[in-house]
C-alpha cells in the first residue's frame, strides 16, 4: 500500500478553483518533485495532504490514515514544513523542537530533541532564539520539527527557497539520507533541483496534475527543462 | 531511528499540557508578562486607595477592592488574550499546531487556561492587600475568599471575549481594541449613567434584564460573601461561550 494517496481532491477558494482535480500516490523509497509555476495549486495541495485544509470533494490517506476522518492518527505519521518554514520565534530552537516532541508525546523527548538537532546541524544554534537566526538556520528549523518524530511521510513546501548553493546542498544531503525509508514531497520551483533530489516528478498547474512520471523520463522530455516546464504548465 | 514511527499518536492529554506549558512559559518569555503583572498590581492597589477610599472608609473589607477589578480585566484581560490566536496567524505558526497531531478543542483549551492561569497569577500577587487588611482589623476571610473566587471567574469571561477576538484576526492590536471594546460594554452596563440612558429608550423590565449581564451586577455578590449560582452560571458562561466560538471560528478554515 502506498504511504500518501491522494483521489481526487478539489479545493476553491470562493470563486477560484485552487486544486481541481489531483490524484496521485507515493510509495516508501519515493522522493516526489512538485513542480509548478507560483499559484498552480503546489501549496494548497499539501495544506490538503496535511489537514490544514479541509477539501471540498476527494480525499487524501496518510500511512492508511483518512486526513479528514482520522486527522489525528494521520498527523501522528507525518512531517510538515509549511512555506516559509514557520517558527515559534521567540523560542529558542531546542525549546521548540522540545514543544515539537512533549505535543507528539514521544517516548524520551531529550534524547530524540538531541538526535534531531545533530541530524540538522542545528547543535552550535539550540540555545538561540529562532526569530535571531539566518534564513538558513531557520529553514533548518523548519526541517527539523519536520522529522523529530521520524515520520514515515515527509512533505516539504520549498525547503530550499531562499538558501545559498552551500545550505541547499546540506538539505539535499539530510532528505537522501532518510529517503529511502519514507514517502517524501517536496516542493519547488527550481528545475535543477529535480536531477538532483527527485526520483519522481509530479507538475501542476492551474490546480490539475499536467505530469505524473519517473525523473528519468522527465528528464528526457528536452535538454532545455525551462521550455519543458513552460510547455507542460501552458 | 525505526521504519515506523516510535509511537501510534499522543495521548489527548499530552498534546494539551504540551500546549498550556509553552503558552504559561510563553508569557514570562519577554518582559511584557512583569510589565503586565506590575501594571495591573499598581492599578488593583492604588484605584483601591485613591479612588476607592478603602482606607479612609474604616472598614476591614475589600469590597472597594474587588469594586474596581471589572475595570482592569476588562482592559487586561484582552491584553493577554490578544496574543492567543492573532499571534500564531501572523507568525505562520497556526499551520505548524494544526498539522501537528492535536485537535483545535486541545489546543484552544491549552491556550485558554494557560491565559486564565496567568491572570490568576496577576490576582495571587495581590494578596498583600487581604493580609494588610487582615494585620488592620477582624474581616471576615470567607468573604474576602469568595471576593478572589468571583474575581478570577470575572477574569475567565473577559478572557472568553477576548479569545474570540484573537481568533477573529491577524493582528494583536486590533485583538486587543476590539476585545476591550466588548468587555468595556459589560463594565458599563449596570453603572448607574448607563442605566438612565437605556430607561430613556426602553421598558423598565429590558432595562433590568441588560442590567443583570453587567459584570460589577454579577461580582458585586461575591465581594460580599455571596456565592450564587447564577454569577457563577454567568462567568462560566460568558468563559466557556468565548472559548467554544473561537475554537470554531479556527476551525472554519
Amino acid at each position: 500500500m502506498a504511504l500518501i494517496e491522494v483521489s481526487h481532491l478539489q479545493k476553491s477558494y470562493g470563486a477560484i478553483r485552487a486544486v481541481k482535480d489531483v490524484s496521485f500516490s507515493v510509495d516508501r523509497g519515493e522522493v516526489v518533485g512538485f513542480l509548478g509555476p507560483n499559484g498552480a495549486g503546489k501549496s494548497t495541495t499539501m495544506k490538503l495532504l496535511t489537514g490544514y485544509l479541509r477539501p471540498d470533494a476527494g480525499k487524501a490517506v496518510v500511512a492508511g490514515f483518512d486526513v479528514t476522518e482520522d486527522p489525528v492518527a494521520a498527523k501522528a505519521h507525518l512531517g510538515y514544513s509549511p512555506e516559509g518554514a514557520p517558527a515559534y520565534g521567540e523560542m529558542t530552537v531546542r525549546e521548540f523542537l522540545r514543544f515539537a516532541a512533549d505535543l507528539r508525546g514521544l517516548a524520551e523527548p531529550a534524547a530524540r530533541v538531541a538526535d534531531t538537532l545533530k541530524l540538522c546541524r542545528l547543535e552550535e544554534v539550540a540555545g538561540q532564539a529562532i526569530d535571531t537566526l539566518s534564513k538558513g538556520y531557520r529553514m533548518r528549523v523548519g526541517f527539523a520539527q519536520a522529522v523529530i518524530h521520524d515520520p514515515a511521510v515527509l512533505i516539504l513546501d520549498e525547503p530550499t527557497d531562499g538558501l545559498d548553493p552551500n545550505q541547499k546542498f546540506e538539505v539535499r544531503r539530510i532528505l537522501k539520507d532518510m529517503a529511502a525509508r519514507k514517502a517524501v514531497i517536496v516542493s519547488t520551483h527550481i528545475l535543477e533541483e529535480v536531477g538532483e533530489l527527485c526520483t519522481r516528478v509530479i507538475v501542476i498547474a492551474q490546480g490539475e496534475v499536467r505530469c505524473d512520471e519517473p525523473k528519468e523520463r522527465f528528464l528526457q522530455r528536452g535538454a532545455d527543462l525551462n521550455q519543458v516546464f513552460r510547455q507542460l504548465t501552458a | 531511528m525505526s521504519d515506523t514511527p516510535a509511537t501510534p499518536g499522543p495521548r489527548a492529554g499530552a498534546a494539551f499540557l504540551a500546549v498550556l506549558r509553552r503558552e504559561f512559559a510563553g508569557y514570562f518569555r519577554t518582559p511584557l508578562a512583569y510589565v503586565f503583572l506590575a501594571v495591573f498590581n499598581a492599578f488593583a492597589i492604588s484605584l483601591a486607595f485613591f479612588v476607592g477610599n478603602i482606607y479612609e472608609a474604616g472598614v476591614a473589607s475589600l469590597d472597594r477592592f474587588f469594586l474596581y477589578h471589572p475595570w482592569l480585566w476588562a482592559f487586561l484581560a484582552p491584553a493577554a488574550g490578544a496574543r492567543l490566536w492573532a499571534e500564531e496567524r501572523r507568525q505562520g505558526t497556526i499551520e505548524l499546531l494544526l498539522t501537528w497531531p492535536v485537535t483545535v478543542w486541545q489546543a484552544a483549551l491549552g491556550k485558554f487556561f494557560a491565559a486564565w492561569l496567568f491572570l490568576g497569577c496577576a490576582l495571587l500577587i495581590t494578596l498583600p492587600m487581604a493580609f494588610t487588611v487582615c494585620y488592620l482589623g477582624d474581616p471576615d476571610v470567607g468573604v474576602i475568599v469568595s471576593g478572589y473566587v468571583g474575581s478570577f471567574l470575572c477574569a475567565g469571561a473577559c478572557l472568553g471575549i477576548a479569545a474570540v477576538a484573537s481568533a477573529l484576526t491577524r493582528s494583536q492590536v486590533i485583538a486587543f481594541v476590539t476585545g476591550f471594546l466588548a468587555c468595556f460594554v459589560l463594565v458599563l452596563v449596570g453603572y448607574g449613567v448607563f442605566d438612565e440612558l437605556l430607561a430613556g429608550a426602553f421598558s423598565s423590565g429590558t432595562v433590568d434584564a441588560v442590567r443583570r449581564l453587567g459584570l460589577w451586577r454579577n461580582l458585586e455578590p461575591f465581594t460580599l460573601g455571596l456565592v450564587d449560582v447564577r454569577p457563577v452560571a454567568y462567568f462560566l458562561t460568558a468563559a466557556f461561550a468565548g472559548l467554544g466560538l473561537s475554537t470554531i471560528i479556527v476551525e472554519r478554515r
